[in-house]
């Protein structure tokens, strides 16, 4: 796998080729265009791009209205702003009347890398899946993002997209790619353990399949870009069938995916399930590679998590 | 005659009656902020906004957002008598399984534009309904109400530079200036003057008028009607708890629920203006 595309690009480019087919389709950002890429549709669709400026709070409450009056906003800043700074004009302006609001955050995660703590959201996936009537996706690169943005601006309902700053493996090849609302995608087949991941963790989850091969140790990868609503089949049916889960996500561990999986499968098909992530605490200034490897997100982490889940199933055997 | 300034009169005081009946019958409510408002409601929906309450829908219809959500029951009143929905529906302000929830909710009533209650957010939305009528090349206007205490939210200094920069001049906002919040008075909990300084320096027109006569408030929507490239402000100078005696200019009215007595007392109040107009 190379290094070739990150989401938030794939996402600039994309936005552009749905605001030539669709005139209703307008762009907000919060003086972060050129972050975020918002900045190509702003060239092409000068009139369709709004800039509100440094305040999110007005930038999600615009974009309510304009909802409100038949328009699709993508809105778009960082993850941080956007859902912490703006958190409850999103709550009560856009998912509370179920407005038709797209919004695209990018930069979240550690790997903001340098601009440190204040920056890296690891929170935003908790407190957007905590709010009825919100969809939240994060895409693993930069094929599945191209088809969760097209996806979600035919979608009608509030929408949260989480994108990322560095630029990620190519897992999908467009060509090939199916989309499915909701659904996960099965990556890699296996019988001992399943990973479940979603975001920049996939490509590490497959890395980390690869070398548990070499020893051994048949894994099954899954792909989670729709943290909600989750495939709640799928996750069963691979908790059943492996009886050991590890969950992978750049955000806390603390209400993302793993604890999305968990509450799927404590009520349906408990298994053991050991989750990597931030282990609830702020990050810091560094390379997004240093962090990775600092704060415990690499596919040698993910290798240790199998290693455990599969010690706990063994022992629920004894 | 209902657009006449004695058609408005007595449709001020038969919406101040059911603001009194059903916040009574709630046993909950916001009477205070609602009496306040109570002529520019009547002012917006009976004179100044082009719409069709048969057609709650209707895309070139003109837009009101009530930004201070909590005085939903002057809404929900001047709405049912616009014929939006049967007045009956109004006994169910705030009851479980009806429609007319505490604060307002875009989903689940008609004629209601934007779900509120939490302060500072509606302003944010007209202003995203205005800039989609200047997108589509539509000629509706947009018109909010907010309160004094509300100028505090920083969301609304947020709004109020983007309509400028914007230049939404089909957005006309109504502050009712009553001059009180929960606490207390805004000057004891916080100052919002110089308001109209305030909306001048962010580049709005700015209009003074006195919040309870229909004549002035009509006259400062046409003129804001006439004002290109920027935003209108009128800041209604009002009376909070109007028309009932023991309410007025009172905070501890702003949230508190008149029980029987009050009722009764009120209403009777409310029999005598309109026995005179």
């Amino acid at each position: 796998m190379s290094a070739s595309t990150a989401t938030r690009d794939a996402y600039g480019k994309t936005l552009v080729e749905l605001g030539k087919e669709n005139r209703d389709i307008v762009v907000l950002d919060a003086d972060l265009s050129k972050s975020t890429k918002t900045v190509m549709f702003a060239k092409e669709f000068p009139d369709r791009f709004l800039n509100m400026g440094i305040a999110e709070q007005n930038l999600m409450g615009t974009a309510a209205g304009l909802a409100a009056s038949g328009k699709i906003p993508f809105v778009s800043t960082f993850a941080m702003f956007a859902t912490g700074r703006a958190f409850e004009p999103i709550r009560n302006s856009i998912a509370y009347p179920r407005l038709n609001v797209k919004i695209a955050a990018t930069h979240a995660g550690l790997t903001v890398g340098e601009d440190g703590a204040s920056h890296q959201c690891l929170e935003d996936i908790a407190i957007m899946r905590v709010i009825p009537n919100m969809t939240v996706m994060c895409p693993a690169d930069g094929v599945e993002t191209e088809a969760i943005v097209k996806a979600a601006a035919g979608y009608k309902g509030p929408v949260y997209i989480r994108l990322g700053r560095p630029k990620v493996p190519d897992i999908y090849v467009k060509e090939d790619y199916a989309f499915e609302w909701g659904k996960g995608v099965t990556l890699k087949d296996g019988g001992d353990v399943t990973i479940i991941a979603t975001g920049i963790m996939v490509a590490m989850a497959l890395e980390a399949a690869d070398d548990l091969q070499k020893n051994g140790v048949n894994a099954r990868v899954i792909d989670i870009h729709t943290i909600k609503p989750i495939d709640r089949d799928l996750i069963k049916m691979a908790a059943a069938e492996t009886g050991a889960v590890v969950t992978a996500e750049e955000h806390n561990i603390i209400g993302g995916l793993g604890s999305a999986v968990a509450e799927v499968l404590g009520e349906l098909e408990p298994v053991p399930v050991i989750r990597v992530g931030v282990k609830d605490t702020f990050g810091e200034s560094g390379t997004a590679e240093e962090l990775l490897i600092k704060y415990g997100l690499t596919p040698c982490c993910i290798m240790q998590a199998v290693e455990k889940s599969i010690a706990a199933k063994d022992l629920l055997k004894k | 005659m209902e657009n006449s300034i004695a058609g408005l009169e007595q449709n001020a005081v038969k919406i101040r009656r059911a603001i009194i009946e059903m916040t009574h019958a709630a046993k909950s409510g916001h009477p205070g902020g609602s009496l306040s408002s109570v002529e520019i409601l009547t002012a917006l929906y009976f004179n100044i906004m082009r719409i069709d309450p048969a057609r709650p829908d209707w895309e070139d219809r003109d837009r009101f957002v009530l930004s201070k959500g909590h005085a939903s029951p002057v809404l929900y009143a001047t709405l049912a008598l616009k014929g939006y929905f049967p007045e009956e529906e109004l006994s169910g302000f705030r009851r479980i399984d009806r429609m007319l929830q505490g604060h307002p909710d875009m989903k689940g009533t008609p004629g209601v534009e934007m779900s509120t209650g939490s302060l500072g957010q509606g302003l944010s939305a007209a202003c995203g309904m205005a800039l989609a009528a200047k997108l589509d090349k539509k000629d509706f206007r947009v018109f909010a109400l907010i309160g004094d205490g509300e100028a505090q939210e920083g969301m609304i200094w947020e709004a109020s530079m983007a309509a400028v920069h914007y230049r939404l001049d089909n957005l006309t906002v109504f502050l009712d200036h009553n001059g009180l919040q929960i606490d207390g008075p805004n000057r004891q909990v916080m100052s919002v003057e110089p308001l109209t300084d305030k909306w001048k320096a962010f580049g709005w027109e700015v209009l003074e008028v006195d919040g309870h006569s229909p004549e002035e408030i009509i006259s400062a929507a046409k003129r804001a009607e006439g004002v290109k490239d920027r935003p209108t402000m009128i800041i209604a100078k009002t009376i909070k708890g109007k028309g009932v005696s023991f309410m007025e200019n009172e905070a501890d009215w702003h949230g508190k629920a008149p029980g029987d007595e009050d009722r009764d007392i009120a209403l009777k109040e409310l029999e005598v203006i309109c026995c005179e107009c």
